[in-house]
């Protein structure tokens, strides 16, 4: 074997591969909030919504569980334009960041509201709350409590998997690596490293999520 | 020579010393009921006896052999002393003759049809023979626990670890349970059993043994423990039941 | 410019669906196999193999899979073979998938009771009769829904293979889009594919796991 390793290249690439870092950051920031949102919303519709959108909800969460993440980003950023919706690479990364963690979300969602004790809603009902008044303030808090340790995992999964994300040509970690590795030739080291960052970054996105779980969940610290 | 000769054993979890040098000799025959509060260490001891737990101090011997933490002598121990426990543990993948024959086969490389007569036979002697071929989940509790008797039976054991065998059951389905018990005991087995039922224990056992925060507070024929106690943690515990 | 019919379009794209189920058979298989000598080295190995297999998994379940792909590319590369791509995606796949089936499976033998395990020993079995007879055959009933669950992630993953140019569903997808400028059809047809291939996976999976649960109840 001739090749030899050598990692001095990486420091004229710094403000590249940070920039990449920088934005997979918000990627996972915006679709991890929005997404879980949508998740959400679609949980309470699937266990106590209208009857009616139950249906539609169901279609688009076996529709994107079903098919490859990297199958729904092109389906958004090169198909749409052609119904006539134009948008920027980032904002479809982010657009099918959503939709994807949204999906998963509404499962692992209505699973923690289907654990709730019928007493719960009983009791709601029992003092003249609307089913969504039950629903917003005493069901919803103890069911994301429940299943945080699944949704933390989820959106970590979710992380990993923007890396695609670089196919479209946005510009996160991956990106870097590719723009790099086009440069200095050195692609096994480029990609070993920028592996390395996706490594440190799955720790710290999970110490942070179990921290917000803790800041959310007060209650469970005793 | 007693059957099983425990020797000043000695077992901690952590900071936590759960027996503190316990001394008790078990003659052939004997039936013996452990009893005490939960925490006093008796159903650990049962444990260390069948190698569930290494000891800290002290010896186990059983028929004259070394109680060792090395696979040979404990396989060679579980080969003389059967434990019945009290969730029955019985095998959910297999039927009741399946759980009765899959040691004797694996263990003892008994061939398939002696081993089936021998679970047959087992499974009689329990009362259960006509439920050979159902399967744990469709027994009662007290059903169960006698298929776990049988199971242990027929590895021909010297002597049964009973671990509270009927805690787990329904009030109606203690009886049943140790009716089997007392019928080994009448046939001679030796029996060394973790109990809180007092009335079986004065009425089948040749010694009661009370243990108390890791020790054997009390050793001696039931009618003595249960009439006469001599300590007051023991008349508080005769008297709380 | 030539016209190319919807049929013209799903035919080429069905073509290449033949290695996206290839790809995935292979990566399933492989990666049982890896996935199961790494469960019993993580279970029963020693302290330092335990270690191995435990830091794998952390690994291979830590990292992007496409980022598995690149090392697997151009990592084999180093050694001077030219790779082609459906060596280095197979060999990425298998290892990714034996990650993840040995750890779905470590939860499985772990969830049967301790109780089995004691039961078992006192009756004289020693370590891998105990495996044998009593854990496995209970450990794999469970085990069967969440295995046929992660199968759905392997066809799902080997869409990434794509983009190391292994011609499957997703780069023909591209490859077509390309030819005739109809990226809502192609990429809507690419989807539905999928769908099709996952979703019947995803509902057996669903399906094993509820009867498996109501056998539980009835105890």
């Amino acid at each position: 074997m001739t090749y030899q390793f050598d990692f001095g290249w990486l420091l004229p690439y710094m403000t590249v591969l940070l920039k990449g870092i920088g934005i997979t950051l918000q990627l996972i920031l915006v679709g991890a909030v929005l997404g879980v949102a949508l998740g959400t919303a679609c949980a309470w519709v699937r266990a106590l919504g209208p009857v009616w959108l139950k249906p539609v909800v169901a279609g688009y969460v076996e529709l994107i569980r079903n098919t490859p993440f990297l199958i729904q980003l092109f389906f958004i950023f090169f198909g749409l334009p052609s119904l006539g919706v134009q948008m920027s690479e980032l904002t479809a990364a982010n657009l099918a960041m959503i939709v994807n963690l949204g999906a998963y979300s509404c499962e692992i969602v209505r699973a923690g509201i289907q654990a709730t004790p019928r007493g719960q809603f009983e009791a709601g009902a029992s003092l003249a709350m609307t089913p969504f008044e039950t629903f917003w303030h005493v069901v919803l808090i103890p069911a994301l409590q429940r299943i945080w340790p699944a949704l933390s995992s989820q959106i970590v999964i979710v992380m990993l998997g923007s890396a695609v994300v670089s196919q479209i040509a946005a510009e996160d970690l991956t990106f870097a690596a590719n723009f790099i590795q086009s440069r200095n030739f050195r692609a096994f080291e480029t990609y070993f490293v920028s592996t390395l960052i996706y490594l440190a970054l799955a720790i710290l996105l999970r110490q942070a999520l179990s921290g917000l779980g803790w800041a959310l969940f007060p209650k469970k610290k005793a | 020579m007693s059957l099983i000769a425990i020797t000043e054993v000695k077992k901690r979890f952590g900071d936590n010393e759960v027996l503190k040098g316990i001394s008790i000799d078990v003659e052939p025959g004997e039936v013996i009921a452990i009893i005490g509060k939960s925490g006093s260490g008796k159903s650990t001891l049962l444990r260390c006896i069948n190698g569930l737990e290494t000891i800290d101090g002290g010896s186990i011997m059983v028929a004259g052999a070394q109680l060792l933490p090395d696979e040979v002598h404990l396989k060679a121990l579980r080969l003389k002393v059967g434990t019945i426990f009290q969730q029955f543990n019985l095998f959910p993948h297999l039927t009741a003759g399946g759980n009765v024959m899959l040691s004797q086969m694996v263990v003892k490389k008994t061939p398939k049809p002696e081993a089936e007569a021998m679970a047959r036979k087992m499974l009689d002697r329990v009362g259960l023979a006509h439920k050979f071929d159902a399967f744990p989940e469709q027994l009662s509790g007290g059903q169960q626990q006698r298929v776990a008797i049988a199971r242990a039976l027929a590895m021909q054991p010297i002597a049964l670890l009973c671990d509270e065998i009927t805690s787990a059951l329904d009030p109606e389905l203690v009886a049943e349970v140790l009716a089997v018990v007392k019928e080994l005991a009448a046939d001679g087995m030796t029996l060394l059993m973790v109990t809180h039922e007092m009335r079986f224990a004065r009425d089948v056992c040749s010694r009661v043994v009370f243990m108390h925060q890791g020790r054997v507070h009390e050793i001696g024929h039931p009618e003595d423990v249960f009439t006469a106690p001599k300590t007051p943690e023991l008349r508080q515990f005769i008297g709380a039941q | 410019m030539v016209e190319f019919t919807l049929w013209d379009i799903l035919r080429n794209l069905l073509l290449a669906t033949r290695w996206t189920i290839a790809l995935s058979l292979v990566s399933f298989i492989g990666g049982g196999i890896v996935g199961a000598l790494l469960l019993f080295v993580r279970i029963g190995g020693s302290r330092v193999a335990r270690l191995f297999a435990k830091g794998y998994v952390e690994l291979f379940q830590g990292a992007p899979l496409l980022m598995q792909l690149f090392l697997a590319f151009f990592g084999l590369g180093l050694f001077g073979i030219d790779v082609p791509a459906w060596l280095a995606a197979g060999v990425a796949l298998v290892l990714w998938t034996a990650a993840f089936l040995a750890e779905i499976w470590r939860g499985c033998v772990e969830s049967i009771a301790r109780g089995q395990w004691e039961a078992s020993s006192s009756l004289g079995m020693g370590y891998i009769q105990q495996m044998r007879w009593v854990i496995l055959p209970q450990a794999l009933k469970v085990a069967v829904p969440p295995t046929v669950g992660f199968s759905v992630q392997v066809v799902k993953g080997t869409a990434l293979t794509s983009i190391i140019g292994f011609v499957e569903l997703s780069k023909a997808g591209s490859v077509v889009t390309n030819a005739t400028f109809q990226p809502f059809t192609v990429y809507g047809l690419v989807a539905l594919i999928y769908f099709a291939l996952c979703w019947p996976l995803s509902k057996s999976s669903q399906m094993l796991e509820r009867k498996l649960n109501v056998a539980h109840r009835d105890h």
